[in-house]
């Protein structure tokens, strides 16, 4: 194995960047008939910024991770052709690589932000003194103006990513790859993190390859792209405009965002429903941790209703609450102060408070969709999980079946009725996780960031679908971060503002109700 | 405050090196655990007393602490008394239950025992950030990087986990199963938080291994860890309380070896 050079001096130093040679490359993983990834040839240049595109399916991923050196052995995979960075394989190549993934909270090492962004450093044998140097200048290149000891569970998502991101720069790679970096990150996390890569490219040689769903974030950054094939091959390679309106179309069909073909928006017409009937409302509503009841009533309170037909749209910066509120709403959390009161419409005699009602009552009156789709997974196929709620419900077998075959095909599920819902994509995971909740019927859907990292072809079919259900005099409530599905959807925007007490403890918020 | 960011006043032992503080309370436990009479603990408790107002802590997060022991030291204490093996002259009796000589030294004694044996331990996980933990068996016991890093950065998956526990525990009262089998739900919820952690798991697992953790290439260490006069000093102090108790315990004849 190579030992990359501790080099001493700063930042500015340049890394020459890693030359990419794919000659007939596949991989197939282990258990698998189909390869994820089959025939690509392609050679990138040191010092090219590449974003790679694909159906999701197409093995964006598993390239990405062929070139990080993290695919494994043969017990993961089988590889044939080639795949070689500077005339070696990625695995020998660790440490003239950098990487970024998806997931904010699952790629911190360690506790401390200094500490997680010298331990690549560490890894390497970087002497002492120069790893902390590079500590520096690296969170300066990613504008994390923090203390080295500060908490790194504190973080927002855009400051984990951008805290990887640093860890990755301080080991000053040739070639860095970023797997999807700003999927799960509201629009600020977005800018935030988009902005670092920028700003850590500027003074740098390395060859850039990134993996993205939303085009525009890296369109400028990029010189050139790259479009898989889901059946093997490449699709399409070039300057990124010449590819984006040749491919522009194809590519919007399979679910990638491309500037200008945007997916479809139902027609909601204001006012098409009759006058909203009332289901829930709140009365000097306050959220909050229930130990800071003392300083709810200082807070103004939530004055809203959720009324049949209409969907509401709870927006606000990441910590506001908005999960909070959803879930507070959803009957599934107590209010900290004031009350949620259900319309004898809704609760059709299980009492005015959701949050006292039984869980088998909530199944036919509030749904709720969680963010995390495999935090509501219970079963080990998709067809069972669907029954959950039916048969909780007490349906007979018949009506149960009925359902559920009603629900796999709308939701394109059927191929998918035996596998494990865990073994799914993230489309398929967030399409089962509305299908489980449609299968009650409940007057009110509640959800939260159902859009987030989703492709474009899936935001279509859920904006739809939900279109529908509200056509049908259901009430939609759905925390977000996604103008685009506010501007299709919402009837009502309650914006939430968080109120901070000392040390920026969150004691709860206030809410701006904008009716659309 | 978190697992792995626990806030930690400054004290005279918090600088102290935390492996110097294992030893010390492994040396300390070991002895103790050699014999079960009352002596040996009373003496190893007072000379660690002592020890401790010297580390500087205060009463009242030393009070806070320590609390589990201070109700289960008496517990178990009381527990021998009333029901441990009889000996001796029975100095009260109701029914099944019976006070000797015998059962109120033996109780004496384990009440003693936790509390010298658990004092240490408390102490040693007040005062110790776990990163410098995992720091000193890394540098100065030279254990494996792999295991020790490895450890550290799961204990940091904790605090994930603990939220991800709360969102199951709603998913479950949001699809209707949240009523009835309290225990069966648990043993299913438990089972979820174990696919979600594996899966966070080896994400991790897969960042590291892309910032060259688990190669070839010798590690270096970004933050020393010290250990020097002051750190052997806390051995020594911690053997020479091991041995006086078990003298003192000896000379008197009190020194029951557990294993004879």
């Amino acid at each position: 194995m190579s030992v990359p050079s501790a080099a001493t001096s700063g930042f500015a130093t340049p890394v020459a960047g890693v030359r990419i040679r794919a000659r007939d490359w596949s991989w197939r993983h282990a258990g698998r008939s189909k390869p994820a990834v089959a025939g690509l040839s392609f050679d990138i240049e040191p010092g090219e910024r590449v974003l790679l595109l694909g159906a999701s399916g197409a093995g964006k991923s598993t390239l990405l991770s062929g070139l990080a050196g993290v695919l494994g052995g043969d017990e993961e995979g089988e590889q044939t052709g080639e795949l070689l960075l500077d005339g070696r394989l990625p695995v020998e190549s660790r440490g003239r690589i950098g990487l970024v993934l998806q997931d904010p909270d699952s790629q911190v090492v360690l506790a401390r932000v200094g500490d997680d962004v010298a331990f690549g450093c560490e890894n390497l044998g970087v002497p002492r003194d120069e790893t902390w140097r590079r500590v520096g200048s690296a969170l300066a290149a990613v504008g994390l103006d923090l203390p080295l000891d500060h908490p790194s569970s504190s973080l927002s998502g855009g400051q984990k990513q951008r805290l990887a991101l640093a860890g990755a720069l301080a080991m000053r790679p040739g070639l860095l790859l970023l797997d999807e970096p700003t999927a799960n990150l509201d629009p600020a996390g977005v800018t935030e993190v988009r902005d670092a890569v920028a700003r850590a490219l500027a003074g740098s040689t390395a060859t850039l390859v990134v993996i993205e769903h939303r085009v525009s974030v890296w369109r400028d950054l990029v010189d050139r792209v790259i479009v898989l094939d889901p059946d093997g091959g490449i699709l399409a390679d070039g300057a990124p405009d010449r590819v984006l309106s040749d491919e522009g179309e194809r590519l919007a069909a399979a679910g990638v965002w491309v500037p200008g073909f945007p997916p479809r928006r139902p027609l909601r017409l204001p006012g098409a429903t009759a006058p909203g009937l009332e289901l829930l409302r709140t009365a000097a509503l306050g959220i909050g941790r229930r130990k800071n009841r003392h300083s709810a009533p200082a807070l103004p309170p939530i004055e809203l209703s959720v009324d049949a037909g209409l969907a509401t749209a709870i927006t606000g910066v990441n910590g506001a609450g908005k999960s909070t509120l959803a879930l507070t709403l959803a009957g599934l959390l107590a209010p900290a102060a004031g009350a949620v009161e259900a319309n004898e419409r809704l609760s059709q005699g299980a009492g005015p408070h959701p949050h006292a009602w039984k869980s088998r009552q909530l199944l036919t009156r509030i749904g709720t969709v969680f963010q995390n789709p495999e935090h509501q997974f219970l079963a080990a196929t998709v067809r069972a999980e669907l029954a959950i709620g039916p048969r909780a419900l007490g349906l007979p077998q018949g009506e149960i079946d009925g359902r559920v075959d009603g629900l796999l095909s709308r939701l394109r599920l059927e191929k998918l009725a035996g596998a494990n819902p865990f073994t799914l994509s993230g489309g398929e995971k967030r399409r089962l996780s509305v299908a489980t909740v449609l299968a009650t019927a409940p007057r009110v859907l509640v959800l939260d960031e159902p859009t987030f990292g989703q492709d474009s072809r899936t935001w279509q079919e859920l904006v739809a679908l939900l279109a529908e259900l509200l056509e049908a005099g259901s009430s939609v409530v759905a925390v977000t971060h996604d103008a685009d599905f506010v501007e299709a959807l919402a009837d009502v925007e309650v914006r939430l503002e968080p109120r901070l007490g000392a040390g920026a403890a969150f004691l709860g918020a206030s809410a701006a109700v904008l009716v659309r | 405050m978190s697992v792995v960011t626990p806030t930690i006043a400054a004290s005279p032992i918090a600088r102290i090196n935390p492996v110097a503080k294992l030893l010390a309370a492994v040396l300390l436990s070991i002895a103790l655990l050699l014999s079960i009479d009352w002596i040996s603990a009373a003496v190893a408790l007072s000379l660690e007393s002592i020890l401790l107002l010297w580390g500087g802590l205060s009463l009242r997060l030393l009070a806070l602490r320590t609390a589990p022991l201070w109700i289960a030291a008496p517990l178990a204490g009381i527990t021998t008394v009333l029901y441990g093996e009889d000996s001796g002259a029975v100095l009260w009796r109701l029914g099944f239950v019976s006070i000797t000589e015998g059962s109120l030294s033996l109780g004496v004694a384990i009440a003693l025992r936790i509390l010298a044996i658990g004092l240490p331990g408390i102490v040693l996980f007040a005062t110790t950030d776990p990163t410098d933990l995992a720091d000193g068996l890394g540098q100065v016991l030279r254990l494996p990087a792999r295991f020790v890093l490895g450890g550290l950065a799961a204990l940091r998956l904790v605090g994930v986990l603990i939220d991800d526990w709360r969102q199951l525990a709603f998913a479950r009262r949001a699809r209707g199963v949240g009523d009835r089998g309290r225990i069966r739900r648990f043993g299913g919820q438990a089972f979820a938080l174990l696919v979600i952690a594996v899966r966070r798991g080896s994400t991790l697992a897969t960042a590291m291994e892309a910032k060259g953790f688990g190669s070839d290439i010798p590690r270096s260490w970004a933050r020393p860890s010290p250990f020097g006069t002051r750190e052997v000093l806390l051995i020594v102090v911690g053997a020479g309380i091991a041995a006086v108790a078990i003298s003192v315990s000896v000379a008197l004849g009190s020194w029951e070896f557990v294993l004879a």
